[in-house]
């Protein structure tokens, strides 16, 4: 166990029944750092999260927060938390001030002292004028920083946040994550957020990708990137699974096929294109070269698309 | 271990103000027992002969719209139970509930909360149909009302503490109105509420007589009035009837508490 941790898991292990749905995963999160799970549905970190909240136990291995056990102490870790879940946990017949007032006796929280916290954290979430709203009455965006005004109610050092920026529209989300940050740099909190949005996670200090229940790479997305060398070509043709095996054929090393296009990974993405028009002129529709994104990371260490693995996980739940 | 009480008083104002916000609720646990009361009690008044309240007994002449006040109460009690525990399966979906129990409260506080809360809103309704006793010919004293009161928060808090046993675990509302009229409805029919236990076949008799509930409905009969005999009332003596159904209460809370301990969510 590493001392100072804001989170340290070790060897955890989550099972459904005889289904394994997480583990064995061992990382540390270390305090004001934030902190991504990336991965698809499915792929462990929505159960991850419920352990870390102490809302589901986990079935071996460790987790603590701040040096509590989360199966052990679950009392002195639910004080360290402020959690935002991916559905929403107010009730929407209540004002915003209502709930909040509600959540914040729950925390221990009253009189004047928890009225003037409230004042702060609307202020903070830029809501001071809503509080008399009744939260069925606003939108999406703002529930979702009442939401956050909630978790933050009690200065927890952590925050845990599910899917922070489902529903949000893109100006909405961008708010959401200015405030976030904001946040981490005024108060220190600590902030653990699972997402499969590549755009959320790239805005992180660190990404842990989880894929099946396994953690599969752990590392800032800088990092994550340059681990991929050179860059990342992407040719589309009408045939592309025997153009993908023509391509190997003639050049060796690897390829994926991927959403109808091929996907190859090579230091000199330019000078490999050059060639590629030479040897394949007619089946070549389009090619493109690009830097590689969190989405080829992922592609790279899973050898499976984020979206492909979302909709597979999804056939798999519904069938 | 933080506080029982703050959390607990939170969650109940929480649910009285549900209930001011949605007064519609009042028609359904009201409305409808008041409906069933005017309608059944005008309907068997002609009828209704109970055996051990022939003549001679003081009870002798009461109309059935009389008798069947005090059932109607705790129809009401019953109603008012199901309505508010049945939100418990709402937050759990909704996902109100999950947030409290990633709250550093204890379980006993989150079950004690939701059962004050339907209790006080129960009352509430309570009291409200209790001061249209005398419309049925129910003669109130300050003492019977208020002895009767006791009563009606003691049964609340019982049948509260039943619903929230049952809502607990159940994922749809569904299941819960199955469970409403397969076993709760017959719990108040079999309480006394509509015809007394001296009329009653044997294997009914015995029925009642096990039926918590019964204990509940004879220490409201009692409480409205005073004056009579327990017999002439044809239900058990008002001090064990008391007794059983602070002991159903009891027993039916701390199932509650237990049961929310051992759930899934929670681990403390």
């Amino acid at each position: 166990m590493s001392e100072g941790s804001a989170i340290s898991i070790q060897e955890l292990v989550v099972d459904y029944g005889t289904r394994r749905a997480l583990g064995p995963v061992s990382f540390d999160v270390a305090p004001r750092e934030v902190f991504a799970l990336l991965g698809p549905n499915g792929g462990g970190k929505t159960t991850l999260f419920r352990v870390l909240t102490t809302a589901f136990p986990a079935t071996g291995g460790r987790a603590e927060i701040r040096g509590h056990d989360v199966m052990r102490a679950p009392d002195a870790v639910r004080r360290e938390l402020g959690v935002v879940f991916q559905s929403p946990s107010l009730d929407a017949k209540l004002s915003v001030r209502e709930n909040l007032w509600h959540a914040g006796h729950l925390y221990g929280l009253s009189g004047r002292a928890l009225a003037t916290r409230i004042d702060e954290v609307l202020a903070l979430v830029t809501l001071s004028d809503r509080g008399a709203d009744t939260v069925e009455h606003l939108s999406g965006g703002q529930r979702r920083r009442v939401e956050l005004a909630k978790g933050l109610l009690h200065r927890p050092a952590l925050l845990l946040l599910d899917e922070p920026s489902t529903g949000l529209d893109p100006g909405a989300r961008r708010d959401l994550w200015r405030q976030l940050l904001e946040l981490r740099d005024q108060t220190g909190v600590t902030i653990l957020l699972t997402t499969h949005i590549l755009d959320e996670a790239e805005r992180c200090d660190r990404v842990g990708i989880l894929d099946r229940g396994r953690l599969v790479a752990l590392d800032s997305p800088a990092a994550l990137k340059r681990s991929i060398r050179g860059e990342v070509v992407t040719v589309e043709g009408d045939e592309p699974v025997t153009l993908r095996e023509r391509i190997l054929a003639r050049f060796g090393g690897e390829a994926t096929v991927l959403h109808n296009s091929i996907r190859i990974e090579r230091p000199d993405g330019a000078a490999f294109v050059a060639e590629l028009m030479r040897a394949f002129p007619d089946d070549i529709r389009a090619v493109t070269v690009g830097q590689p994104t969190l989405e080829d990371v992922f592609i790279h260490v899973t050898g499976r698309g984020l979206w492909e693995t979302e909709q597979a996980a999804a056939q798999e739940g519904s069938a | 271990m933080s506080g029982v009480w703050l959390p607990a008083w939170t969650l109940l104002v929480r649910e009285l103000t549900h209930f001011v916000r949605q007064r519609h609720r009042i028609l359904g646990t009201i409305g409808t027992p008041l409906v069933f009361w005017v309608l059944i009690g005008s309907g068997l008044s002609g009828s209704f002969k109970p055996a051990s309240m022939g003549p001679g007994s003081a009870s002798h002449g009461m109309s059935y719209l009389e008798y069947f006040f005090p059932g109607t109460l705790v129809l009401i009690l019953l109603f008012t139970a199901v309505f508010s525990t049945i939100s418990i399966i709402e937050d759990r979906r909704a996902g109100f509930l999950q947030a409290v129990l990633v709250a550093p409260v204890p379980r006993s506080a989150v079950v004690l909360g939701k059962v004050l809360g339907g209790t006080a809103v129960a009352v509430l309704q309570g009291i409200m149909v209790l001061g249209l006793g005398p419309l049925g010919g129910i003669h109130l004293t300050i003492g019977s009302a208020l002895l009767a009161l006791v009563v009606v928060m003691i049964t609340a808090f019982q049948l509260t503490s039943l619903g929230f046993l049952i809502a607990w675990r159940m994922e749809t509302t569904t299941g819960f109105h199955a469970i409403m009229n397969l076993f709760l409805i017959p719990l108040w029919l079999l309480s006394g509420a509509l015809f007394p236990a001296s009329g009653a076949s044997p294997w009914l008799k015995t029925v009642m007589m096990v039926n918590p509930l019964s204990y509940a409905m004879g220490a409201l009969r009692a409480a409205l009035y005073p004056a009579q005999s327990v017999a002439d009332l044809c239900v058990p003596p008002f001090g064990l009837s008391m007794a059983v159904t602070v002991a159903a209460t009891a027993a039916l809370f701390g199932a509650g508490v237990v049961m929310a301990r051992r759930t899934s969510w929670a681990h403390s």
